[in-house]
């Protein structure tokens, strides 16, 4: 058998694509929770920047794991709080007002990793934690299904739950029925006595918190060390990726698990003889294209809807 | 006075957000440095002391402003292409590209691998563009996505087909000299790029504001379906205004090849394309105001640089400065009470005489 195709069979495949893409998928819920109130947070890249340097830092510097996530997630939920103090009290525009923050964390990273170890390329001369790898006791022993589901980081399955607590936050809570009618109409929210502007902030320090574990897995768990701008690009990746899944909670998971997929077969790909940089652009190229199609086919969507519109407005003039 | 206020607010607000992030830089440098007083001279004079530092300063504005040119022809549509980046890098790989490869006289050679680094920047920038205008895709990302793409194929091209192996590092070919940008300052690297860069302000500046189609950017920007109902192809619009961008920027990046590096050198890219979003922010998308703007951020980043070497305050300081500017200036609530109470002030008047 080709042994390319042979080691995409393989269970280590499977358990590639769950590494890879656990935090496109804490970064999509993110990203998700915040369109469906209508203010997108493109700001994810920053915002994953900020906690996976505030993690390392904080679990060198006390050796400890708790104060470390809790340190990473308020930092993810400080820079969503700031996104939504610019666009929502100060008026800024919600993209523009996201690029100086990706700018703003970007800089302050690099800033203050120069300030605590000397250096601005990595925070490896930190001792820093990582996140335990969780083995799962009776499912490890099954044969390929053991290898793919047992042995991740404890992240990708608190990834799993961040799915969960997103559907319910959003399906079955007063706040997620306020968020979605802030996003789908804020003047008719507002008729019903919704604080469009409060739902709003809620959301984006919501999509803040989720976006804090991703960032968090990044230098604690995916590699054990922060180095300059290491996101790259994953926050970007996430936007596609929720856009792809329709910001719905499924969607989300599965447009994740596509992207996963890509960025692994990428890695894959590196075996072969093929320029590095060509496969590099993998993903980035999967992206648009899938993108592209996902745009297309909403498009047709509307315009069917269009045209029964104006079937249905025939059909009474004719009676 | 009051009305000179109100009539230049926007102006005034700028340069209070830019007096912001001085102040806060000087916090940051006294909060860091062992020594402040040096550290902030080197930061603020710096750029003017030497006569090196003072060509890198205009060595530096020059791509700059053809990025911000780029830049603000598409946030004067309200397209939000960030693909500027992108454009630039790969095409100034292909322009150097086509520049090794080929031998002709100066007079024809400078214009055409300038025009081919051009082209391919406009090409690029085509394809976010007529997923806009066609599917509806946003260009936000898709340009993003693409800078990334657009890297990894500049770089394969130089890296693998025109790299320069006795080099000793990563590098292309150098440019034969026919392909060069002069440089008309002694003892500098300020080349021919400026003042094609500031040619390029006037152009774009005539071109928005004093042609048809320049008209349709703006009425597309200030009110989409408006610029709809009066007959405006906004499909037209959104493809040209990205076909534009991606020429500018692929321009100043080749311009910057030209007349600086004479190879290509970039193994990371070298980020003119957001510099060129902070200066477009910064100049209000008015190409003239291009131009101050990006000289301010190349005096911040000659700063930056200086700090770097001369105090123990890194230069990402900058990085922290700008982007505390940048979300000032887009906070339309900004200053707008004192604004405000002005306005009111000045009605009351009114009424009473």
């Amino acid at each position: 058998m080709n042994p390319l195709l042979q080691s995409i069979l393989s269970a280590e495949f499977g358990f590639a694509i769950f590494r890879v893409m656990t935090p496109l998928l804490f970064a999509s819920i993110g990203v998700s929770i915040s369109r469906l109130a209508g203010t997108i947070n493109i700001s994810m890249e920053g915002t994953m920047l900020v906690s996976a340097f505030v993690g390392v830092l904080v679990s060198a510097f006390t050796n400890s794991l708790i104060l470390a996530l809790l340190a990473g997630v308020a930092a993810g939920v400080a820079m969503g709080a700031i996104l939504s103090y610019f666009h929502l009290r100060l008026k800024a525009d919600i993209i523009l007002a996201a690029i100086a923050l990706n700018m703003f964390a970007s800089g302050i990273t690099v800033f203050l990793l120069f300030l605590a170890t000397g250096d601005k390329g990595s925070s490896s001369s930190l001792k820093s934690m990582l996140f335990p790898e969780v083995h799962i006791p009776l499912i490890k022993s099954i044969p390929v299904l053991g290898t793919i589901i047992s042995g991740h980081n404890i992240m990708t399955y608190g990834a799993f739950l961040a799915i969960i607590l997103f559907y319910i936050i959003t399906f079955k809570t007063p706040l997620g029925l306020r968020i979605r009618a802030v996003g789908q109409n804020p003047h008719a929210a507002e008729s019903v006595g919704i604080n469009v502007n409060r739902t709003r902030m809620w959301a984006l320090m919501l999509s803040g918190f989720f976006g804090a574990f991703g960032g968090l897995y990044l230098s604690m768990g995916y590699v054990s060390w922060f180095a300059r701008d290491m996101t790259a690009g994953r926050g970007w990746i996430a936007i596609a990726a929720a856009t792809l899944g329709g910001y719905m909670p499924l969607g989300t998971f599965l447009a994740s698990l596509l992207f996963g997929a890509v960025n692994a077969l990428a890695i894959y790909f590196a075996s072969l003889q093929i320029p590095s940089e060509l496969i590099a652009l993998i993903p980035y190229l999967a992206t648009v294209i899938a993108l592209t199609i996902y745009s297309a086919q909403a498009q047709k969507k509307r315009h069917r809807k269009v045209e029964e519109a104006k079937q249905v407005g025939t059909i009474k003039e004719t009676t | 006075m009051e009305k000179f206020l109100l009539k230049y607010f926007t102006l005034i607000r700028v340069i209070i957000a830019i007096g912001i992030g001085i102040v806060i830089s000087v916090f940051l440098i006294y909060l860091t440095s062992q020594e402040p007083g040096f550290s902030l001279r080197s930061f603020l004079l710096g750029p003017f002391l030497t006569r090196s530092r003072l060509a890198h300063l205009f060595e530096t504005a020059s791509p700059i402003i053809f990025c911000g040119l780029a830049i603000a022809v598409a946030f004067q549509a309200k397209q939000f292409n960030i693909g500027a980046e992108g454009s630039l890098y790969l095409g100034a790989a292909v322009g150097t590209a086509f520049a090794v490869s080929t031998n002709m006289p100066a007079f024809i050679h400078v214009p055409l691998v300038l025009l081919i680094a051009g082209l391919t920047g406009a090409l690029w920038s085509f394809i976010p563009g007529i997923l806009k205008a066609k599917w509806k895709a946003s260009e936000l990302v898709s340009s993003l996505m693409l800078n990334y793409v657009a890297y990894f194929l500049g770089l394969y091209l130089i890296n693998y087909h025109f790299r320069d192996k006795e080099a000793g590092f990563l590098v292309s070919f150098k440019l034969p000299e026919t392909a060069w940008l002069a440089r008309f300052i002694p003892d500098t690297r300020i080349h021919y790029g400026i003042i094609l860069a500031l040619v390029f302000a006037v152009l774009v500046y005539y071109f928005l504001y004093h042609t048809t189609a320049g008209y349709e950017i703006r009425s597309t920007g200030f009110n989409e379906r408006f610029a709809r109902f009066g007959g405006i192809s906004v499909f037209k619009v959104i493809i040209l205004c990205q076909v534009i961008l991606g020429f500018l920027a692929a321009f100043g990046g080749m311009t910057e090849v030209m007349g600086i590096h004479r190879r290509f050198l970039w193994q990371s890219s070298p980020g003119y394309g957001w510099d060129g979003i902070i200066v477009a922010i910064i100049g209000r998308s008015h190409p003239l105001l291009i131009v101050p703007a990006s000289f301010f951020l190349a005096y911040m980043r000659v700063g930056g640089r200086v700090l770097n070497l001369m105090s123990d305050v890194p230069a990402e300081m900058v990085m922290v400065i700008q982007s505390i500017i940048i979300l000032l200036i887009t906070a339309e609530a900004f200053l707008s009470q004192w604004k405000y109470r002005i306005t009111v002030r000045q009605a009351e008047r009114g009424g009473a005489a």
